[in-house]
């Protein structure tokens, strides 16, 4: 139909297309090295910060960011990395992070770190798996990486028994190949810095710059796209952590975590020592607890709970207000025979710490009646709760926590379901009924 | 005189054996305050209640006979599991969630809480099938003189004369399921189990043949504890080098 020539002309545009495209995915991922002056970048202010300050403020900042939790295996040393991350793409694992020559950071200097953190690349170059949250890192200065890599500088050199698998080991392919990794990073990466708003106070740019970058916050507190990317840092509207499967509530909603009701002493005092009236920290944000936010600086908590309060504020205003009638509806059609049910297991296994009237204990066992975390539209976190059970974060301030009995081996999935019906249409609680089939996937979901 | 104090007596000891019958109803009663624990009180059984949901009231053992009681084991080495689980040394998912969130020195309070409970043993469960007597007898041989020829110690030599432990580090072996005895050996077997390095526990295992595990599985869990099974005080003698446990230091201090 087309003369030859045509299909040549044809086929030499698409040859061109997809170099210039090759061309400027290469550019982009490697644009560290075309920045004016890379080699000039501002070795830092480091001469006027001296070593201790330096390492001191690096502290904070490394328990700002809970880096040593990720970087570190389960009874291994610490920073020396092999922890397992599950993504639906495959697994990665974290990297030694101790100044060990040969597997950590040994040969490192402050811009190879910098470089890390800003530009989510390697010393060698390599396209790093944005399981590292350099999405949030890109967002810290110079100047707080310089105190992280001397603070990491200060742990001990430790050597991996077995090489650490890189991820394009251990990532199904081709997700981990680099140019899987490059094509990525064009379509959702994009260096950045954090910028002062200006009409702003400096504590919640603070508050915004911590959230935001080091504590990557919405690394959790935000829905993925089928890519596994987020689509802002300062997106925190919820979400389902994928294989962990447990939902971090959305921040900024009223229904959900209701930031926007509480005081911000109160968001200080959930992340300081993992729960403030009816809100507890369960599941991962339990371990985020334990490890990161309780220590943090009362400057810095208040800080981040201002900034949230404030995001939560502002959405809240745009939130329509009352839920609707169809949740109403859906109470009016669960069969007595499961509220029956539902009602004896209450009263068999829940009744005795969470009393007759879902009020709880105070100060041991949290009401169920109109808790956040009972009316959240997913099940996912009160499906965990009863099939593990499990203990609150032991903090400073709640060093002895009272915990909860698993059932997964007691309770079969009708019966959770059903209790957990039960409790979300009692007391004034009026949402959607849990179904043994939800039960059932998020119980096969989980490992042994 | 002498009669009114003799019947003094008498009736003191009747009204002592009236109101401990009483008491023994009391807590033998289903509705009883203690079987249900309607009345919270801000005490360490109640804070424990995760754990003896699965482990028994008191920590008296679980009645499915897998899990392991925790009453009066030595506090060291409950602490020790404890921590095993949160390093991973042991693996079970359902544990290593509950200890995860918990500080090394709640860990320790709960440890103590179980260690300090004095409950009696229940007698050893008979085998419902018969056990051979060549079983038991190699069985006991393992467990009270070891095999010198394969280097083996007695199970004795670490874990107190009488098998009801060392404190503070060393369990006591007997009033256990033989469920959970073949799990657990299993499990050093397969390395699911292991403590902290030096493992003498693991090196033992590994000199032991599966058939070897089950017989002195087998005969420890036939045996009726003694009457006093507090774990020993102090060690009898030294473990012999080059044996060291990690997990119990103390056994080879005394060694040259």
């Amino acid at each position: 139909m087309f003369p030859v020539r045509f299909w040549r002309y044809f086929f030499l545009l698409w040859v061109v297309v997809a170099g210039l495209l090759g061309v400027a995915i290469l550019i982009d991922n490697h644009r560290d090295l075309f920045e004016s002056g890379s080699q000039a970048l501002p070795q830092t202010s480091t001469a006027s910060q001296n070593d201790t300050t330096l390492a001191e403020n690096g502290k904070q900042l490394l328990q700002l960011g809970n880096c040593l939790t990720c970087h570190t295996a389960r009874g291994g040393v610490t920073g020396a990395g092999g922890r397992a991350f599950e993504t639906p793409f495959g697994k990665v694992y974290s990297s030694n992070i101790t100044p060990d020559l040969k597997h950590g950071l040994g040969s490192w200097n402050a811009h190879d770190f910098w470089r890390a953190l800003h530009f989510g690349k390697s010393k060698d170059g390599r396209l790093l798996t944005p399981v590292f949250p350099y999405q949030h890192t890109t967002l810290i200065t110079r100047e707080d990486s310089d105190a992280l890599f001397a603070v990491l500088k200060s742990l001990e050199p430790t050597a991996n028994l077995k090489p650490i698998l890189k991820p394009s080991e251990t990532l199904d392919w081709p997700y981990g190949t680099s140019t899987a990794l490059a094509v990525w990073r064009s379509l959702f990466f994009t260096p950045g810095t954090y910028v002062q708003q200006v009409n702003q106070t400096p504590e919640w740019n603070r508050g915004a710059y911590i959230a935001q970058g080091l504590a990557h916050c919405a690394a959790c507190h935000s829905e993925r796209n089928a890519w596994g990317a987020l689509a802002e840092v300062s997106d925190f509207s919820g979400g389902l952590m994928p294989v962990l499967n447990w939902y971090a509530p959305s921040l900024t909603s009223l229904q959900e975590t209701g930031l926007a009701s509480k005081s911000v002493a109160e968001i200080v005092r959930f992340l300081k020592s993992g729960q403030s009236g009816q809100a507890l920290a369960s599941g991962p944000m339990a371990e985020v607890v334990k490890h990161s936010t309780q220590h943090w600086r009362d400057e810095d908590l208040t800080a981040v709970s201002i900034y949230l309060q404030e995001l939560a504020l502002k959405v809240s205003r745009n939130e329509p207000k009352a839920p609707t009638n169809s949740d109403k509806k859906s109470q009016a059609n669960t069969s007595p025979k499961v509220l029956s049910l539902g009602a004896k297991i209450y009263e068999k296994h829940c009744e005795q710490c969470h009393q007759n009237q879902g009020q709880g204990i105070p100060g041991a066992y949290p009401s169920l009646a109109k808790n956040r975390a009972v009316l959240l539209d997913d099940p996912t976190n009160l499906v965990q709760a009863v099939l593990y059970g499990g203990y609150p974060a032991a903090t400073q301030l709640n060093p002895r926590p009272f915990g909860m009995p698993p059932f997964i081996l007691t309770l079969d999935d009708r019966e959770i379901a059903a209790v957990l019906t039960h409790l979300r249409t009692q007391w004034g609680n009026q949402v959607k009924e849990v179904t043994p089939l939800q039960v059932n996937r998020i119980r096969a979901l989980q490992g042994p | 005189m002498f009669c009114l104090f003799s019947n003094l007596k008498l009736q003191g000891t009747l009204q002592a054996l009236f109101a401990g019958l009483l008491l023994g109803l009391l807590c033998l009663s289903p509705g009883s305050v203690w079987a249900q624990g309607k009345a919270f009180k801000d005490d360490m059984a109640e804070r424990t209640r995760a754990c003896t949901a699965c482990h028994g009231e008191q920590g008296r053992a679980g009645p499915d006979g897998y899990y392991p009681r925790l009453a009066g084991k030595p506090a060291g080495y409950l602490f020790n599991q404890l921590k095993n689980f949160q390093e991973g040394r042991r693996h079970y998912n359902l544990m290593a969630r509950m200890v995860d969130p918990l500080s090394d020195a709640y860990l320790q309070e709960i440890a103590d809480h179980f260690a300090h409970l004095k409950l009696p043993y229940p007698p050893a469960v008979q085998a419902t099938e018969r056990i051979s007597d060549r079983i038991l007898k190699q069985g006991k041989k393992l467990a009270l003189e070891g095999d010198s020829s394969r280097g083996i110690p007695a199970c004795n030599t670490c874990h107190g004369t009488h098998l009801t432990g060392i404190q503070p580090n060393v369990p006591g072996l007997l009033g256990l399921p033989l469920d959970y005895l073949n799990a657990q050996l299993g499990a050093w077997q397969t390395l699911q189990r292991k403590a902290t390095a030096p493992d003498c526990m693991s090196d033992i295992v590994k000199r032991l043949a599966s058939e070897d595990l089950v017989a002195v599985a087998t005969w420890l869990s036939t045996q009726n504890t003694p009457l006093s099974t507090a774990p020993s005080l102090k060690i009898s003698a030294p473990l012999k080098a080059p044996w060291r446990c990690g997990s119990a230091p103390e056994l080879s201090k005394a060694q040259s």
